[in-house]
């Protein structure tokens, strides 16, 4: 298979402390691979390693084959690597109908227009509808995204990664703090995002990793801990031991 | 009728950009009181003047700041850099249309707002309020440093301003001085209207609700931010020419941090972020100036000072929430002595 996102001995240090110690992921094309660990075991830090928001100490990152590890943040977006957030990271004056329309804008190369006004690009309207539609907010889009309830706004959230038209999709929790009655529309969300997309998953909920992974990846104190197909992991010893509680040394 | 799905969206996504009645009925204020003060009270040219240039001043430091998020406490540099480019291009010949040196001018700001918008990239508030201070200082110092060029301490004198595109003359009441401002003010207000209500505009929006999130959709947000500064220089640095070609004088006071803290003031009595606040907010502070210098010269600045803490102390949760209320009160009363005109779109700090 061939591979969508790589990562060779990434190392990040933050102080004396390595947030993330010689992880090396990869991640296949069209995979649905979940980044699973216990609290502090260095998910959203290899998140923003991937993503550019953070730089490694070593180790380089290689999107669909090409050395990215030194690429700025907005760059690895126009190369199809696109990230939603833990905590929702919004713009809450806008409305949803914006937010997504800032997207789509900067894709097309339209988003450094200073002339044309906003509204005017009927290509632009019509993937925000079709968007929104999709994501079941077309209700709420007129509305400021700062008023929505939560639930609408991390279905935003995934709404605007997949406005980018990713290659590589990174859902950092996407569920977290969601309601019980509202989670199962996030779930359906992302089971639906299209099959061409490869997905990295970080998640807490062991029912929606394993219902949705094809592959997983433990990340046990900032090192790769297991990589494998779901069942493999499931059995695995030592992993029940870390979601257990148990020292590994016992 | 009902209107397609598709429509409804496009015709929300322009609500921002829609003229609104109020929009008007202040330009046609504005308009009127050309007339007004050559009737009534032509003595009144010279603050109708300096309200426009100071307008135009706020009007450049409301899009950084209204827009981006980019506080400053150094806009002078860029404001006296325009008024010494527009008096020498004068003084020596250089370029004697004033429309033209009014434009060359602005370029000379900008190019140096080009060059320090790299200092203002990153660092909190703090830092950029020191930052551009900073600028600020040295720009003065250096022009301090130069009397050869600039006049130094006595300032830049026998400046002689042509006529404007060689046909009009600035006559001793400042009636064309004012009608020039007011020109110029509109014609730039128009253009940055247009720039805010971009696809550019909207990501500025963006970057300064939340850069991390602005960048993970692709936008640059440094390219973006150095863009606005640099545009904003150049308006400051025209509304400086003004100050220059109008008073055919230009001064090392023109680069004082009295000036760029007076600026702060006028966007925090105007409102940021609907571009009017620092329209409203220079007629504000030039007549409360002008009429508490009346009443009591020696004092006036305590006033002012009073005024200030009051406003602050109204509680306004942040800058621009003030007046925006006071805008939209304005607006309702409006649309409920004309119903049916168009919905008004997002006062600051109201969101939509």
């Amino acid at each position: 298979m061939p591979v969508a996102l790589e990562t060779q001995g990434l190392v990040k240090h933050f102080g004396g402390i390595a947030a993330v110690n010689n992880v090396s992921l990869r991640i296949e094309k069209g995979a649905r691979h979940a980044l699973i660990g216990p609290n502090g075991a260095g998910k959203t830090t290899v998140i923003n390693l991937l993503t550019g928001v953070l730089r490694p100490s070593s180790g380089r990152i290689l999107l669909d084959g090409a050395d990215v590890t030194a690429l700025e943040a907005y760059k690895r977006v126009r190369r199809g690597l696109a990230r939603t957030f833990q905590i929702n990271q919004l713009f809450l004056d806008l409305t949803p109908l914006e937010t997504v329309g800032l997207a789509i804008s900067e894709r097309m190369g339209a988003g450094n227009n200073w002339w044309r006004l906003v509204g005017t690009n009927p290509a632009v309207t019509a993937e925000i509808v079709e968007i929104l539609g999709r994501f079941n907010l077309t209700d709420v889009m007129y509305e400021r995204t700062g008023h929505l309830p939560y639930g609408k706004q991390r279905l935003l959230e995934i709404a605007l990664a997949i406005a980018c038209r990713p290659n590589v999709l990174l859902l950092d929790e996407p569920a977290a703090g969601v309601p019980e009655d509202e989670r199962h529309e996030i779930l359906a969300t992302v089971a639906a995002l299209p099959k061409d997309v490869t997905v990295l998953l970080i998640e807490h909920d062991m029912d929606l990793v394993f219902a949705f992974a094809d592959r997983i990846s433990v990340l046990v104190n900032g090192t790769l801990f297991v990589d494998g197909a779901p069942d493999e992991v499931a059995r695995d010893p030592r992993v029940k031991a870390v979601y257990l509680g148990e020292s590994l040394d016992a | 009728m009902a209107r397609s799905l598709l429509e409804e969206a496009a015709h929300r996504l322009a609500t921002r950009a829609r003229w609104r009645p109020l929009e008007y009925v202040f330009w046609l204020a504005a308009l009127a009181s050309v007339w007004h003060g050559a009737l009534h009270l032509p003595e009144r040219y010279l603050i109708l003047t300096e309200v426009a240039w100071l307008a135009l001043f706020a009007l450049s430091l409301d899009l950084i700041l209204g827009y981006a998020g980019i506080i400053s406490l150094g806009h002078a540099a860029f404001f006296g850099l325009g008024a010494y480019a527009a008096a020498l291009l004068a003084k020596y010949g250089i370029v004697t249309e004033p429309v033209l040196a009014l434009v060359v001018s602005g370029l000379i700001a900008s190019v140096l707002g080009f060059a320090t918008s790299f200092l203002v990239l990153r660092g909190s508030d703090l830092t950029r309020l020191m930052v551009t201070l900073g600028v600020a200082l040295i720009m003065r110092e250096i022009a301090n440093q130069i009397p050869e060029l600039t006049g130094g301490a006595d300032g830049l004198q026998g400046v002689v301003i042509a006529p404007i595109l060689g046909l009009f003359e600035f006559d001793i009441f400042g009636h064309v001085s004012y009608v020039y401002c007011l020109i110029v003010l509109f014609v730039l207000f128009l253009l940055a209207r247009r720039i805010v209500y971009s696809p550019f505009g909207l990501s500025l929006r963006a970057v300064k609700g939340n850069p991390l999130r602005a960048a993970s959709i692709g936008i640059s947000v440094n390219a973006r931010l150095v863009a606005i500064y640099t545009l904003s220089a150049f308006y400051a640095g025209v509304a400086g020419a003004l100050l220059a070609q109008t008073q055919a004088f230009a001064s090392l006071e023109v680069f004082s941090l009295e000036r760029s803290a007076d600026l702060l003031l006028v966007l925090i009595i105007g409102g940021t972020g609907y571009l009017y606040g620092g329209l409203i907010g220079a007629l504000i502070f030039k007549l409360m100036q002008d009429w508490i210098a009346n009443l009591t010269p020696q004092y006036w600045q305590f006033w002012i000072g009073l005024v200030l803490v009051l406003i602050v102390l109204v509680g306004r949760e942040r800058i621009g929430q003030w007046t925006g209320g006071l805008w939209l009160l304005a607006e309702r009363a409006f649309r409920r002595a004309a119903p049916g005109t168009a919905s008004l779109a997002a006062p600051p700090g109201k969101g939509h």
